[in-house]
């Protein structure tokens, strides 16, 4: 930005005028209405080209007035709100599409036997999903037992002890390429091992913990590591310099100023992984009763069940779907409890910030 | 900002002279203890991915090393190109769609929403990222598809010139362009949440530096709320890219999938992603298939490990920021 | 006091867990209780000592475990066995996991399954002594025809319910060859029919299955001038729209324009189903027309004598576009108990009743009663 426009518009900014609070509503009803009219003359009218069309005008009339108005800087600054709106409303369309399809049909099958009974010598209606239900939860609770602290301890090392050396470099290249690692080749890992270690075709819950630890650690290190490294450098060394040990330092200082972010990625790696489905069919397997134990036999999932239960319906359909949708919503509404307590716990134990 | 709690207590505790040496010595253990378990942690990752690649090398080299005459799926590279092509083409246009929308979010979110908006709305976003594949997949097939097949119709007739958009356009409008869109919906809520935490760790002296100085709220943006969070920003890009490269069933539920290479958006011959072809055949893979199979696995570890090389590669021209001072 | 942060997040994690014992543990003790009364008959006071689905305290003619893996077409038909099997043993629990026929019968050979579930019988050349890791060294396996399906036509074309095919023009259709409904040949089978000018959409499977080998197959035998490729599970043909999975297919006809496709006959819902058949006679996929054509279709020669591995005939009367799944066990298993509780659970699904639960769960077509006594027989002969 040269000097001569700064000191121009710095000067017009005083006394240049401002754009009446609602004129961005009304040129979004114009421009919607222009389009709209346009279309409908061509006789090519559909929702979404009024929708689409209809925002980019708006963004190029708004930018126009604004830019007569007010001057250049401040319509880039109103173009980018706008722009990020709309963003954002783009974001929440698929959003509610998605969550809108999963309630009003997992509604149907959302009762209480669905949460009481397994599936065992179950056929056509009724039955539930309580063993995929727990299932889940044990599954995913091992891996994230196992996960999280590895996951937590690693990015530790790497931002506090690790630094720029060769290990710390070479880790985090590594769990890089860990994230790229496609979930069915990790289920096909924990299954290979497992045949190996246990017997030909092993499979328990346990197995299927590992094949999701395997896509959870690297999530977990790569969102703690940048919560870590956002910790300003004053803190620590403020801590240091009262002769506070560095281990304390970082479970005193460090861990609770970042805590929020790291419960945040945390709970993100959760939600990536309990809803994977390749793997686990390799691994935990079906198993239609209830079974509580990861080391014994095969062991439902939600995401299993509910892959299953759609995939091969049996006759009629109807009540197979319903079970399927059933499954999703119940774990989506598992993830909200989980985000909801995650966001709590990081309430609880987060310094209160300044802002 | 915040730190007043721990020096408080750090000095607070040690309550006898006698005890200063041992405390001393505690201190230095608990020091070792904690960094030899931070470091172990790194190393046990490393040793699980060691295990992972020595496991898919392991049954890839049957596959490799066969005749080709013997392999199920014929020629192993010339079976592994269309899939490695439409692995990275699917991502990429994923990406493309989910970054900027992303990064996008996250800024209305930490720094244009009034605050109870924004944690309501970066509470629901982040539901997305709760529903599995499945779920993706069916509303891909059942509510995506025939919604965009209208605009696929428009675009060939509008834009058909443009190769990308040539015809014949697909009947169901699973192609790869309603994959990329899917996928761009799975990694969004992924990136948004990383950019989010990330913004609103930017320093609150930068900003209020930045404004008052005169700046607009987007000139503030870019003077102090991208450059510092540039590295986050590249990192959560690159866990999306990792779950975009790596999805398997959505993909495999969506895509109409063929052994071709071309940049062709709109038919229904697409070429298909490692991952969903691996989905699709290992059910009733058998002998050297399956090790043909895993193979492809290999590849698509290899293209992560490029791909990652690349960003990290990217980051490192750039000043790292760490601990904003 | 001086760990506070540590010991916080080690019992956020264990709450975490903790919590959802607490939700789900005495809910579960109830379900089993709950879930035993409700469905299966026989429930015993047993059970709630064990609170498992996993009962084996109580007295019946069979009990143990039994895993098998193998063909997802036959998933529901085993479900449906399983659920019968187990209601009359409640002492027996019997695991299928419908992973696909090539991971069964790979799974069977390794010994990581008890019996397997697969869309095509063994080749000879796989069926050998010694290379069943469950068997005894001598022991080949037995290839046992236990669930026949009948493979619809399906079709979503505005205005027309109706459709009469040949093999030919199916063959054609599917190869690229007629692209449009208001085609002559499709015109001449179906007079007095309004077909649309629209272009075909022919719907493939884009995974590997039994599905499509049978489908390809029956084009190659009973339309071979048209289709030259051989039978593969694998579509063979470069382009066209494929889906994942019978389901997939059926959504991708359901909401494409000018669709066709071919899925399990019992998984067609609403759509309408195409009849084929050559010389002006038409045949529905009804389980009747399938079984007639399975009936007239002979064990493949050089086999044992049960090892019933089926040459289906592609040109026989009635509906030959059929998939006959088959169940395959040790001829002499390394382990007596297993034997026999193999041998009890297949004479079950291979029997009367086993067959009319499938029909009515699954859309099965049963075995002809020729087919079946010789499949009884074959189980019996296990040891």
């Amino acid at each position: 930005m040269s000097t001569t426009t700064r000191s121009r518009e710095s000067k017009l900014s005083l006394t240049a005028g401002q754009l009446p609070r609602f004129t961005w509503l009304a040129l979004l009803v114009l421009a919607y209405a222009v389009t709209a009219g346009v279309l409908a003359v061509g006789s090519v009218m559909s929702l979404g080209a009024v929708v689409v069309i209809g925002s980019l005008l708006f963004l190029v009339a708004i930018f126009a007035l604004s830019s007569a108005v007010e001057g250049r800087r401040k319509a880039v600054d109103r173009l980018f709100r706008y722009v990020f709106v709309g963003f954002f409303l783009l974001a929440l369309a698929p959003l509610v599409s998605l969550v809108w399809q999963v309630v009003s049909k997992g509604m149907e099958r959302f009762d209480l036997q669905y949460f009481t009974y397994s599936m065992r010598n179950v056929i056509g209606e009724g039955g539930g999903a309580s063993h995929a239900i727990a299932g889940t939860l044990i599954v995913t609770g091992i891996a994230t037992l196992i996960s999280v602290p590895i996951g937590l301890l690693t990015a530790i090392f790497l931002q506090e002890y690790g630094g720029q050396g060769r290990l710390a470099s070479s880790i985090r290249f590594f769990v890089d390429v860990m994230t790229g690692i496609p979930s069915i080749v990790a289920g096909l890992f924990a299954y290979t091992i497992f045949s190996a270690l246990f017997g030909a075709g092993t499979r328990n819950g346990f197995s299927g913990a590992i094949a999701l630890c395997i896509l959870m650690i690297p999530t977990v290190v790569r969102s703690t590591e940048e919560m870590l490294r956002l910790v300003p450098n004053e803190l620590r060394e403020a801590s240091y310099a009262l002769g506070v040990p560095k281990f304390r330092t970082i479970l005193k200082v460090v861990l609770p100023t970042s805590i929020a972010g790291i419960i945040t990625g945390a709970v993100l790696a959760v939600a990536r992984i309990i809803g994977e489905t390749a793997p686990l069919l390799v691994t935990a397997g079906l198993n239609p009763s209830l079974n509580t134990n990861p080391f014994d036999t095969q062991m439902s999932t939600l995401p299993v069940f509910v892959y299953y239960q759609y995939v091969t319906p049996g006759i009629p359909q109807e009540p197979f779907y319903d079970r399927a949708w059933a499954g999703a919503l119940t774990l989506i509404l598992i993830v909200m409890g989980l985000n909801l307590f995650g966001r709590l716990l990081a309430w609880r134990f987060a310094p209160k910030p300044g802002r | 900002m915040s730190t007043s709690t721990s020096p408080a207590e750090a000095t607070s505790t040690p309550p006898e002279d006698s005890r200063h040496a041992l405390k001393h010595s505690s201190k230095r253990f608990g020091d070792t203890l904690f960094k030899a378990l931070s470091t172990g942690s790194g190393i046990t990752i490393l040793v699980i991915l060691a295990a992972v690649a020595v496991f898919l090398v392991g049954l890839s080299v049957p596959a490799l090393l066969a005749d080709p005459e013997d392999l199920p799926y014929g020629e192993f590279w010339a079976y592994v190109l269309p899939f490695a092509f439409g692995t990275v083409w699917a991502a990429a246009l994923a990406m493309l769609f989910a970054v900027p929308v992303s990064i996008g979010i996250a800024l209305f979110l930490t720094h244009y929403a009034p605050r109870r908006v924004a944690t309501t709305f970066g509470y629901i976003i982040d539901l997305l990222a709760a529903v599995p594949s499945v779920v993706f997949g069916l509303w891909g097939i059942n509510t995506l598809a025939p919604l965009v097949r209208p605009l696929f119709i428009w675009l060939e007739a509008n834009l058909g010139w443009i190769p990308l958009f040539a015809g014949p356009v697909s009947g169901t409008g699973r192609t790869v362009l309603t994959a990329a869109l899917v996928l761009a919906v799975m990694v969004l809520p992924i990136i948004t949440a990383l950019c989010r935490e990330v913004f609103l760790q930017t320093p609150r002296l930068h900003e209020e530096a930045s404004l008052a100085l005169g700046a607009t709220r987007w000139e503030m943006i870019r003077q102090a709320v991208l450059p510092f969070g540039t590295p986050g920003i590249i990192s959560a890009c690159m866990l999306g890219l990792g779950r975009a490269l790596g999805e398997t069933m959505a993909v495999a539920m969506v895509l109409s999938p063929g052994e071709t290479i071309h940049f062709k958006l709109l038919t229904s011959d697409n070429p298909n992603t490692i991952a969903s072809n691996i989905a699709l055949a290992f059910p009733e893979a058998y002998g050297l298939g399956v090790n043909q199979l895993i193979a492809t696995g290999l590849v698509l570890f290899v293209i992560t490990l490029v791909v990652n090389m690349g960003a990290r590669w990217v980051i490192s021209r750039r000043r790292e920021f760490s601990g904003a001072n | 006091m001086k760990l506070r942060l540590t010991a916080a997040l080690g019992l956020s994690a264990a709450l975490l867990l903790s919590a959802c014992a607490a939700n789900e543990q005495p809910a579960e003790q109830e379900t089993t209780a709950a879930e035993e009364t409700a469905v299966a008959e026989e429930t015993t006071s047993d059970d709630t000592t064990t609170d498992e689905g996993t009962a084996d305290e109580a007295p019946a003619q069979v009990e143990g475990n039994l895993t098998g893996i193998g063909s997802s077409a036959m998933n529901v038909a085993q479900t449906n066995w399983i659920a019968g099997f187990q209601t009359a043993n409640p002492g027996a629990t019997v695991l299928y996991s419908p992973d696909g026929s090539g991971a069964g019968r790979d799974a069977f050979m390794g010994g990581g399954a008890d019996f397997a579930g697969s869309d095509r019988a063994f080749k000879p050349e796989e069926n050998v002594a010694g290379a069943f890791a469950l068997c005894t060294p001598e022991s080949i396996a037995y290839d046992l025809p236990v669930y026949i399906s009948p493979i619809a036509v399906i079709f979503n074309v505005e205005g027309v319910s109706d459709l009469n095919l040949t093999p030919a023009v199916l063959a054609g259709i599917f190869a690229g060859d007629i692209t449009n409904w208001n085609d002559p040949a499709i015109a001449e089978l179906n007079e007095g029919a309004t077909l649309p000018d629209l272009a075909i959409t022919a719907v493939h499977r884009s995974d590997d299955s039994g599905t499509t080998e049978n489908f390809t197959d029956y084009l190659n035998k009973a339309a071979g001038d048209v289709w030259t490729n051989e039978a593969d599970g694998e579509w063979p043909i470069e382009g066209g729209e494929a889906a994942k999975g019978t389901s997939g297919v059926v959504a991708a006809v359901t909401n494409g324009v000018g669709t066709i496709g071919y899925a399990d006959a019992s998984q067609a819902g609403d759509l309408s189903v195409a009849l084929v058949g050559n010389e002006g006679e038409f045949f529905g996929p009804t389980a009747a027309d399938a079984a007639a054509a399975v009936e007239a279709s002979p064990v493949e020669e050089g086999r044992e004598e049960h090892d019933l591995a089926l040459e289906i005939d592609r040109n026989a009367p009635g509906y030959p576009i059929v998939l006959v799944a088959y169940a395959m066990a040790c001829a002499d298993y390394a382990d007596d108990e297993k034997a026999a509780l193999v041998k009890s659970y297949l004479s079950y699904i291979a029997g009367p009743e086993g067959q009319e639960v499938a029909a009515e769960g699954a859309g099965s077509a049963p075995l002809s009663e020729k087919l079946g006594s010789q499949v009884l027989a074959a189980i019996d002969a296990i040891s």
